[in-house]
């Protein structure tokens, strides 16, 4: 709780000291709201790279600031309402929790446009944006029961949100099409963010007997450990590999920069309109980092089931999926789960043996 | 009996950082004055201990730097509240807040870079005796150093004169002055330690425990050092078993998700804290009568001539 309220009064801080930029050119503002330093190595840090992407395409046609270490919650409204004041009239606000928030300033300033990442509300003037990260889980899924010569994978969890269970039960069903006996042991650290806790949560499951370390928090630290160890495992949000030369399989990159240029440019041409974009591998909202430290043809197996993906053909949420108590789930989709299913997921496919905390 | 060992050698790792900056605190706090900045200083010390262990390639270099930057945090509270006798608590938030920014400025340039740990230390004979040999003989040295610490201020605290002064100056001040205690002095000094604690508990984080500098890598383990003060009432024993307590219900919960005990992992992330409520509970119940805070803790000390 302090530490919220002082990351609060820290944003605080930060935000009135922006303030004061507000007159330059007439070149389109362009403001972003980052939930971490941007120098996170992670979810933050790839948003940063994104907005760098950014100004390097269109620099002098847009004058851009940004707005990091902004915690979620209402506090954030201050923060957005500042960038609106300074004149930006396309702002990006990139992390769940500045949902409602992003709403708010948004029915107040009707002629701003926003962007909310990950999130699921939307307005005339306010888009969504996120990626099919689940595509690339089921990948390595895959990759991990080739790799495991125990059989046992181990899964460090933020928080159990849908975006969360859906990337272990895409990574269960990738690894059950290669060793239908996988296990998974899943501990969860209820944080995004501490190194520290998630070496511990990464120490636990290797001692506990598993040889790949999955995660979905945002800090090299479990890759670091598994390299130590002679381990195995998967960066998160960027690349990590130089916390593993020899430990890293692969990584989910979160390529931001094409969207937020294509979004921009068409704020430029007076085309924006509000959308809900939820783009795969087929779109370049994120990337396969090289495929390392496996066999040929284990690599050779995961560039088949990207390109796959990627053109449509493989669906890692194919129907028939089952739950953990044996019942079939409905199927929405067609031949696969709908979007609105896998984007409210919240329980587990058969064969993940642990419980789904608060079900 | 392997799991056994992994859970304690794990619980050593994660207990040592809050270990060292409670140390710090306890000192500080038992000469009356409330650093609330203990996060501030452990993450610039973070920042600076892996800056010079970087530019340096050692880890000696690298923990002096964690101290160093730590006291000098320090100082600034110190100039503060003792030097301008400025409100102990706001100095002590706005410390952290500083803090905070200053090591992401301080570590931006080193963020993404690697190092090599703390060596484990090697004792030939004793390190390889089975299931307590890695355990007494073979951790980092940081771990060893931070208990013999804590030995070191029980022993000064209690068995020196010195010590002795430094309590009359936590529990009233004013007599301490009018026996000719030089306050302010023995103050400024204990608030010093404080900071080297803090900064050389930062400092354990990216030289051994997950060697690469993130801001904001601290992750709270100052505002536990904290508590964990209150929790020892002021005591270097019960300290320890704070320190250690915590960070073995920390790693213990890991451990259970892992093997799939049915209990919600939100309940067992809050596990530490519930602890640490239940025993401060039972403190007080079995407590004879009489506060054990330092009674002169916060207060500001005005010389009068």
């Amino acid at each position: 709780m302090m530490k919220r309220l002082l990351g609060a009064a820290a944003a605080l801080v930060l935000a009135g000291s922006i303030a004061g930029a507000a007159h330059a050119a007439d070149k389109l503002k362009v403001g972003f709201i980052y939930l971490g330093p941007i120098g996170d190595l992670g979810w933050t840090y790839q948003h940063e790279l994104g907005r760098q992407a950014l100004v390097k395409e269109l620099g002098d046609k847009i004058e851009t600031t940004y707005l990091e270490n902004v915690p979620e919650g209402p506090d954030s409204e201050r923060a957005i309402e500042q960038l609106v004041r300074a004149g930006n009239k396309l702002i990006f606000t990139t992390s769940f929790g500045y949902m409602d928030p992003t709403l708010k300033v948004a029915k107040k300033y009707p002629n701003v446009h926003f962007e909310h990442a990950t999130g699921y509300k939307r307005d005339k003037n306010m888009s969504t944006y996120s990626g099919r990260w689940y595509q690339g889980r089921y990948i390595q899924g895959q990759i991990a029961a080739k790799m495991s010569k125990a059989g046992v994978l181990g899964y460090i969890g933020s928080f159990p949100i849908p975006e969360v269970v859906s990337g272990i039960n895409a990574t269960m069903l990738g690894a059950q099409s290669i060793n239908p006996n996988i296990k998974v042991k899943i501990i969860w650290v209820n944080t995004w963010f501490d190194p520290g806790k998630e070496a511990d949560a990464a120490k636990a499951l290797l001692d506990q007997g598993a040889d790949i370390i999955m995660q979905h928090t945002d800090s090299p630290a479990a890759m670091q450990v598994a390299a130590e160890r002679g381990k195995l495992a998967f960066g998160q949000d960027s690349e990590m590999i130089k916390f593993g030369p020899k430990a890293q399989l692969t990584s989910i990159l979160d390529t931001w920069g094409p969207y937020y240029i294509a979004r921009v440019k068409a704020e430029l041409d007076g085309t924006w309109k509000s959308e809900d974009t939820w783009g795969g591998l087929d779109s370049k909202m994120f990337e396969m980092a090289p495929y390392t430290n496996m066999p040929d043809d284990v690599k050779k197996l995961a560039e088949e089931t990207q390109a796959a993906i990627t053109s449509g053909k493989l669906h890692p949420f194919k129907c028939p999926i089952v739950a953990q108590d044996g019942k079939e789930v409905e199927c929405k989709g067609g031949d696969h789960l709908a979007d609105g299913q896998i984007l409210g997921m919240n329980f587990y496919v058969k064969g993940v043996d642990d419980k789904l905390p608060g079900k | 009996m392997v799991l056994v060992e992994a859970i304690i050698l794990s619980v050593l790792a994660a207990s040592t950082p809050l270990l060292l900056a409670a140390t710090g605190e306890l000192v500080t706090e038992r000469a009356g004055v409330l650093n609330l900045g203990v996060e501030g200083m452990m993450i610039v010390g973070a920042a600076c201990g892996f800056a010079g262990a970087w530019m340096s390639g050692s880890i000696v270099v690298g923990a002096l730097c964690g101290i160093v930057a730590g006291m000098l945090m320090s100082l600034i509270f110190a100039f503060m509240t003792l030097g301008l006798a400025v409100n102990q608590v706001a100095t002590g938030l706005a410390l952290t807040i500083l803090g905070i920014g200053l090591s992401g400025l301080i570590g931006a340039r080193f963020v993404g870079e690697r190092i090599t740990t703390a060596p484990k230390l090697s004792v030939p004979g004793l390190s390889d005796i089975p299931l307590v040999g890695r355990i007494l003989f073979g951790e980092d040295a940081f771990v060893y150093l931070s208990l013999a610490l804590i030995i070191a201020v029980w022993w000064f605290l209690y068995r020196t004169r010195a010590g002795l002064v430094l309590r009359a100056c936590g529990d009233n001040h004013v007599s301490a002055h009018a026996l000719g205690y030089p306050v302010l002095r023995i103050r400024l000094l204990a608030v010093l330690f404080g900071g080297g604690c803090a900064g050389l508990a930062g400092a354990y984080l990216p030289l051994a425990y997950t060697p690469f500098f993130i801001p904001g890598m601290t992750a709270g383990r100052g505002w536990i050092a904290l508590a964990l003060v209150v929790f020892a009432s002021w005591r270097p024993g019960r300290l320890v078993i704070g320190a250690y307590l915590f960070g073995a219900v920390t790693i213990l919960q890991l451990h259970a998700q892992g093997a799939g005990v049915g209990i919600p992992s939100q309940v067992m992330s809050a596990l530490p804290y519930l602890a640490t409520v239940i025993v401060l509970v039972l403190l007080s119940r079995a407590r004879t009568g009489g506060s054990t805070a330092p009674a002169a803790l916060g207060t500001v000390f005005v010389p009068d001539r």
